[in-house]
């Protein structure tokens, strides 16, 4: 730990509601401390911005330790910021400059209504799950775990894409704001294992339909999915999505 | 026991006692189960498993979340595994066994009823969670993998790389979205629920508020399910997620709902310790660590030197000096409290003296830097984020801090609460973990109330008391909903210079010193005076911003922190009354010629359940604890 302060100018998205005009409000921080990630200097600021009479900046945050998906932003035009597998909760500010810069910005897909400032509404993603990316099976009807044998490499794998924490920084930087990777990653999740097959073929046509629905767009090939994904899940299940497509439709 | 409700405990042997009980257990046809309500409030591994679970056999399901999606809560930050025994593998292992690990775990202070029904039930968990598709670790030839865990001498925990807890969240998730699809659950998202509605004792609704409109919602139904989740977060820094909170559990203490054990609050020993001010959260490091770690503070109290440049014979390994036989391996109190003595004997390091170091260099030199790197790679790279150290190359420093929480509401052995109808699931509830809970325990006990216990003895309870959930304009419903209005609008008027936070490091720092790692009744006096001022000032100058309409943030923190001010002062009280030392209270008074824990069995081998007296103070039952199959004995890992 380092006992540095650095001085920040942030600009950040104020907008109090869906229905109402945003824009960006400029605001400075001297002397905070490098060991805070950047949520707790936001911390730092809203407690100023109270103090002064003000509204604090609306985000969204939880766990605060990149497993609950909660937060996420645009931090100078990149989910997350700029560290690679790093969700903004990770974010520290040893690794800016003083002085520097910081603009922050919500979200921005037709299918994540805004809420306020950098928080957005995200309740599409868990309608795509509810379209179909679970097993089918009621409490007290499993058989035993072990009767079904997942080779080690095959559980490996549904794991590396089962750990999408849903925080939509996938849709956020594609173009078409498209909700492919996380699509794609709970298919290849379930469609890896011996308990998904059963639902195979209709959970493919459900969830894609439901995409569609919500105001999805299409994958736009530019991958800049798998490059701000915090779990560095990659977009090569978006081709083996394509490719359960066309076997659902088949 | 005046004031205190029949605990349900079965009779008979324990091996028998839940498969009787649920033979017993009166039933609902299938027709009448699709009018009947209930309410489900949290979305983690209890309240989802239990609203998924519920929905499938034909109840009408509300559930409430804090969050904006279920998939958020806080279950999912839980790392290391789950327990189940199997008695199929051959290391021995067995019901009993994960049984007797439960109740010593817990320092003789857990229902050994509930605690034996927990370790039945714990095989049928990994059952329903690979049919769900979570991705368990798995052996080479295709069975699930185990590995060993604190507190046990077998191979019995499952788990799913470092997030065990995130893979059994989604897959009860994923359960309660397919009954949201189906039409037998409605999600009702970004609720906070502020009220429990009672009717004659009996509860039949909660009054919530709506996160973005800010309006007050009455949700009615026929039993009402609460899975909160716990209250670490009284202590401002914890490893809790910063929305986990008491409202729900402590608004029902309120109403008359029996509040258990409130001082039983686990202390992590493996955490990346605080530092700046503005320091938000204690991140967890796997317990794991200690295997290979060697923990270690300088002889020399104020030591300015760096790790490296301290040598060996200056060094004090307090932990393997103090239990030759277990060393860095001993249990979470113990460590946590020696580390904590040492600190304040002024030979803590890092900023405040508040750490301790945690050394991986005798494994690297030993083993390779590559072979640690496949072990703990995820945890030390998150260890370098955070604190900006490479722990490869310097020793990783510690702290302890607060985990879990042993307390909650109290319930029988159908998880009914002292309040008819109203049932409590998971961490919410005062659990099977009695003083000290269990490695890969606490996700165990979240799925089996919610899929395997509470569908049950909810629907025995609704067989004989299935009235018509009252209307939304019924008398009890409108004072409810007037008392939240009357909170908030108290809160809101306040207008003094100090926004909610401010207090709330204050109420943490309290509690941290007077009722964390250790305890005496001088300190737990002053604790609860201190805590009773401060909950003047805040209520006198603190400051919030906007309105009650739209989405408040700094409302809904002060509203958490009134309401944590209370359950500061329970917990106080609870510490203060326990004259003895057990599992994760450690009260100095009692305590061996060699410092460690003293239990006093002939005087608390009971349950503490306290009663809310209105402006009086509240009154302590004590639901006296039998041990018919295991003979209480001390812990010693000297």
């Amino acid at each position: 730990m380092s006992s540095r302060t650095l001085c920040l100018h942030l600009r950040i998205w104020r907008q109090e509601s869906a229905q109402a005009p945003g824009g960006f409000c400029d605001y400075t921080l001297e002397s905070v401390s490098a060991d805070l990630s950047l949520l707790e200097a936001l911390d730092q600021l809203n407690e100023q911005l109270i103090t002064a009479g003000e509204r604090p900046v609306s985000m969204e945050h939880d766990c605060r330790e990149g497993i609950c998906g909660s937060c996420g932003f645009l931090v100078n035009g990149q989910a997350h910021g700029p560290r690679a597998a790093t969700s903004v909760c990770q974010l520290y500010l040893r690794q800016f400059s003083s002085g520097e810069r910081l603009t922050l910005e919500p979200w921005r897909a037709a299918a994540f209504p805004l809420v306020q400032d950098l928080a957005v509404d995200r309740s599409a993603l868990d309608r795509l799950i509810a379209a179909g990316g679970y097993c089918s099976v009621n409490t007290g009807q499993a058989a035993d775990g072990n009767a079904m044998l997942v080779g080690a490499e095959q559980a490996r794998s549904a794991f590396d894409t089962a750990t999408c924490i849903g925080c939509g920084a996938c849709v956020a930087s594609c173009r078409n704001a498209s909700a492919s990777l996380f699509v794609a990653a709970k298919l290849a999740h379930l469609g890896q294992l011996p308990q998904g097959q059963p639902e195979r073929a209709r959970r493919a046509r459900a969830m894609q339909q439901q995409m569609g629905q919500e105001g999805f767009g299409s994958c736009s090939s530019h991958l800049e999915c798998e490059a701000v994904c915090p779990q560095e899940i990659s977009a090569d299940w978006i081709s083996w999505m394509h490719r359960e497509e066309r076997r659902s439709a088949g | 026991m005046s004031g205190l409700p029949d605990a349900q405990l079965p009779g008979g042997p324990l091996p028998q006692a839940w498969q009787h009980c649920k033979e017993g257990l009166p039933l609902v046809s299938p027709q009448r189960k699709r009018q009947l309500r209930l309410l489900v409030v949290g979305s983690g591994l209890a309240g989802a498993s239990a609203a998924a679970t519920l929905a499938e056999q034909g109840y009408q399901v509300r559930l409430l979340s804090f969050h904006d999606s279920p998939r958020r809560a806080h279950s999912v930050a839980a790392q290391g595994g789950i327990n189940a025994a199997r008695p199929r593998a051959a290391d021995g292992d067995s019901i009993s066994r994960l049984f007797a690990d439960t109740v010593r775990g817990g320092d003789f202070r857990a229902r050994e009823a509930g605690c034996w029904r927990l370790a039945e039930i714990s095989s049928g968990i990994i059952d329903q969670c690979v049919a769900q598709g979570v991705p368990f670790a798995r052996e080479y030839g295709g069975s699930l993998a185990t590995r060993n865990f604190g507190g046990a001498l077998v191979s019995r925990t499952f788990y799913a790389r470092g997030q065990t807890g995130q893979q059994l969240l989604y897959g009860a998730y994923q359960a309660l979205m397919r009954q949201v699809a189906a039409g037998r659950v409605e999600l009702l998202c970004r609720r906070d629920v502020l009220e429990i509605i009672t009717v004659e004792g009996v509860a039949r609704g909660v009054v919530a508020r709506h996160l973005i409109s800010g309006e007050l919602e009455v949700h009615t139904a026929q039993a009402v399910l609460l899975a909160s989740g716990g209250y670490s977060n009284v202590y401002f820094l914890s490893t809790n997620a910063l929305k986990s909170n008491a409202s729900a559990i402590w608004r029902a203490h309120r109403q008359g709902a029996l509040l258990a054990n409130p001082c039983f609050t686990q202390i992590h020993p493996t955490c990346i310790p605080s530092g700046d001010a503005y320091q938000s959260k204690l991140t967890l490091m796997s317990e794991s660590l200690r295997n290979d770690g060697r923990v270690w503070l300088p002889l020399q109290p104020a030591d300015p030197r760096p790790p490296a440049e301290i040598p060996e014979q200056e060094r004090d390994y307090f932990l393997e000096r103090l239990y030759p036989a277990y060393g860095n391996m001993v249990p979470r109190d113990l460590a946590s409290r020696r580390a904590r003595e040492l600190c304040q004997a002024g030979h803590g390091v890092g900023p405040g003296g508040r750490s301790v170091y945690l050394d991986l260099r005798d494994a690297i030199s030993s083993q390779g830097a590559s072979t640690i790197e496949s072990r703990y790679g995820n945890l030390l790279q998150m260890y370098e984020r955070i604190t900006g150290e490479d722990p490869y190359t310097t020793p990783l420093r510690i702290y302890p801090a607060p985990h879990y929480t042993m307390g909650g509401l109290w319930v029988d052995y159908r998880l009914m609460s002292s309040i008819p109808g109203l049932f409590v699931l998971g961490e919410a509830n005062f659990s099977e973990h009695g003083a000290n809970r269990l490695g890969a325990s606490a996700l165990m006990q979240g799925l089996a109330d919610g899929y395997f216990i509470a569908p049950l003895t909810v629907t025995a309870w609704l067989a004989g008391h299935a009235t018509p959930a009252i209307a939304a304009d019924h008398p009890a419903c409108r004072e409810a909903r007037a008392r939240a209005a009357g909170r908030i609008a108290a809160l809101l008027q306040v207008a003094g210079p100090r926004p909610v936070d401010a207090f709330h490091r204050e109420l943490g720092a309290v509690m941290i010193e007077r009722c964390g790692i250790s305890r005496d009744a001088a300190g737990l006096r002053a604790g609860l005076a201190e805590v009773a001022a401060l909950e003047q000032r805040f209520h006198a100058e603190v400051r919030l911003p906007g309105t009650a309409a739209g989405p408040n943030p700094e409302l809904e923190k002060a509203l958490r922190l009134e309401d944590f001010f209370g359950l500061a002062q329970l917990m106080l009280r609870d510490a203060l009354a326990r004259e003895e030392s057990c599992g994760a209270h450690f009260r100095e008074e009692h305590q061996t010629a060699d410092g460690e824990a003293r239990r006093d069995d002939s005087r608390f081998a009971h349950i503490a359940a306290w009663e809310h007296r209105g402006g009086a103070d509240p009154v302590r039952h004590a639901e006296p604890l039998r041990f018919t199959s295991l003979e209480p004995s001390a812990r010693s890992y000297r």
